[in-house]
């Protein structure tokens, strides 16, 4: 346990020291809200919530966004860049157990995935007077759980499907921003959505995580206001990321073109 | 400097001998890797005892890298038995690498932190650790240990590996390349602290690109080429081997195929375009065959020089037959140049293996 304590307070600080990777999983997210608040005004529109105002609809899928950012994104660029730098390789040289210090790399990015939604919703309510109730904040709190640990086996499964850093880059931008868009993220959905794009979303987990914890901040809905089914399918893509880490994901750095690297490569998370 | 490690010397190293032990550090027998239909490693064996520092010479692609990550446990093998520290690595865990201690040039370093801060993070998951103050000093970090590591120069970068190759104690280092990106000066302080972990009762195996650096620090010298030891004893030894006298020269571009110069030689020959080189036992005799049939046509021999061999000179002619090199038989068409093997020969394209390697010019200096 302190073995896996000390990895993490380790992780923290090689986040901290990294301006980039802190202002994409932290100030970027919250920044949107202030923008589509500021560009959409904040009067009440027909949702997926009812009729709540711009805010109460931008705030949890902001906050799921940044969650899911800060560990599928961060925790997958991490561990490319990491492996690219011969520091996992590394790592498997020493008697660190491994599992531990993935499991301070996962539980870093879901300790700063914490702070992006609890910045978010603190925002959100403190700025703009989103609805936050006691009896729905457990609902929050394990939503929170189940979906950061979802995107962090998917992080770790981009880290194991992406040879490089310079692949893991776009391939996490390529599939987390279109995503959001098909989502209920950027953009809500109303009824005269498109069958598919509703259908597209819904085998995503990012519609899912971003629904299930807006549903426990919504007005309208009744405590505890737990949403299982789309919690199981969270679980599903727990399952299926951790497969795919568990099938891929190697500690050698990457061949590349002959001569393997150690100055390549510099973290650039985006 | 003060002695780096009194416990060592004193305390933690008795506590270790106590426990009875069998066999040398390393012990390696018929190692065989292949990667698909390549075989990288064909039945290499060689034994490292404590206190003995033990070097693989070899060209890129030799099958150093693999044979060393095999004994790392980075790495499986395809047949052989591996023991180190009586130990399978292949299948050793934790309590296995907290005796070992790796230095490679392909694991870096996370560039956010400062050196102290690597070193005390590593440096924690070792049951025995080397205290952080005393491997800043002992690599010579001084003030740059608690600059982020981002900052550095490769050399000093090279120190902070070193650090943490040797923080945990080890009781068998592995050193790929040690002294790659150092200064000259430092580099000969890097030499006394491999003397010294082999003073301490370490086994140190040790790869390099540097002959000067195996004939300064190895015991005992094995050459690796297409996955063989094709050579292994002490570095005199090895000297020894090529014969008492190196006779190199070139011929000029016109001279007609210099078989019948070469046949009646009684040293072994190494061709490579126009430039022959005649390794030999029997200098006077030899050197009396070349020059007067140089003589009886009416050419000079260029760059004619006799000069006992180097470690150096053994090394490149015995990888220069590993890699193809040419035998007294094939010599025929030396003037022609076509079966010039360049020196350093290991510049394999394509080759991943052993790929971190510095270039290959630079390590045949």
């Amino acid at each position: 346990m302190r073995t896996l304590w000390r990895c993490v307070r380790m992780q923290n600080r090689i986040f901290w020291r990294t301006p980039i990777a802190a202002f994409f999983s932290l100030v970027f997210p919250v920044l949107m809200l202030v923008l589509f608040t500021a560009i959409f005004g904040n009067d009440a529109f027909d949702s997926v919530y009812g009729r709540v105002s711009s805010s109460q609809f931008y705030t949890p899928g902001l906050a799921v966004y940044a969650a899911a950012s800060s560990t599928y994104t961060g925790i997958g660029v991490n561990l490319a860049s990491r492996r690219e730098l011969g520091i996992l390789k590394r790592v498997r040289g020493t008697p660190l157990p491994p599992w531990v210090y993935l499991g301070g790399v996962v539980l870093s990015a879901v300790w700063v995935a914490a702070l992006g939604v609890v910045a978010m919703v603190a925002l959100g309510v403190a700025a703009y007077g989103v609805n936050i109730e006691a009896a729905k904040v457990p609902a929050m709190v394990v939503t929170f759980v189940v979906g950061s640990a979802s995107f962090a086996a998917l992080g770790l499964a981009l880290a194991s499907l992406a040879r490089s850093v310079s692949m893991a880059v776009p391939m996490a931008n390529a599939t987390l921003l279109p995503l959001a868009f098909v989502s209920n993220i950027f953009v809500p959905f109303g009824t005269d959505t498109p069958a598919w794009l509703d259908v597209l979303g819904d085998i995503f987990p990012l519609k899912h995580f971003g629904l299930a914890f807006g549903e426990a901040m919504n007005p309208f809905s009744s405590a505890p206001a737990f949403e299982w089914h789309r919690l199981g399918v969270l679980l599903l893509w727990l399952v299926a990321g951790a497969a795919v880490a568990a099938w891929r994901f190697s500690w050698e750095p990457p061949v590349v073109a002959g001569r393997k690297s150690r100055s390549l490569a510099r973290t650039a998370p985006a | 400097m003060p002695a780096p490690r009194a416990e060592r010397a004193g305390g933690s190293l008795l506590a270790a001998d106590s426990v009875p032990r069998v066999g040398p550090a390393v012990a390696v027998a018929d190692l065989v890797k292949d990667y698909g239909a390549v075989r990288a490693v064909d039945g290499v064996s060689f034994e490292v005892e404590r206190g003995e520092v033990f070097a693989l010479l070899g060209p890129n692609g030799a099958g150093k890298s693999t044979t060393v990550e095999i004994l790392e446990g980075h790495r499986t093998r395809t047949s052989g038995t591996v023991q180190v520290l009586d130990t399978d690595p292949a299948s050793a865990g934790a309590s296995f690498r907290d005796r070992i201690g790796i230095v490679l040039q392909s694991s870096g370093i996370d560039p956010e932190l400062t050196a102290r801060e690597a070193i005390d993070f590593y440096g924690a998951a070792y049951s025995r650790r080397v205290p952080t103050d005393d491997l800043i000093e002992m690599v010579e970090l001084g003030e740059k240990a608690d600059a982020r590591i981002s900052t550095l120069s490769g050399g000093q970068q090279r120190r902070i590996d070193m650090a943490l190759g040797l923080v945990g104690d080890p009781d068998v280092v592995f050193l790929d390349e040690p002294t790659t990106g150092f200064d000259p000066a430092a580099r000969r302080r890097g030499w006394e602290l491999v003397e010294r972990l082999a003073s301490q009762q370490r086994a140190v195996l040790l790869t390099t690109h540097y002959l000067d650096e195996a004939e300064h620090l190895a015991d005992r010298v094995a050459v690796l080429a297409r996955g063989r030891i094709v050579a292994e004893g002490t570095p005199a030894q090895l000297r020894a081997r090529a014969g008492s006298a190196l006779i190199r020269f070139a011929v000029p571009d016109r001279v007609e195929p210099v078989s019948d110069l070469l046949a009646p030689v009684s040293g072994r020959i190494v061709g490579r375009g126009r430039h022959v080189e005649i390794t030999t036992d029997t200098p006077t005799a030899d050197l009396a065959q070349v020059t007067g049939w140089a003589a009886e046509r009416g050419f000079e021999l260029e760059g004619l020089t006799v000069t006992t061999p180097s470690l150096e000179d053994v090394y490149l002619s015995l990888v220069a037959d590993g890699e193809g090199g040419v035998e007294p038989d094939d010599v025929g068409g030396v003037p022609d140049g076509r079966d010039g093997v360049p020196f350093g020969a290991g510049a394999r394209p394509g080759d991943g293996d052993d790929g971190n390697a510095p270039d290959d010019g630079d390590g045949q200096p």
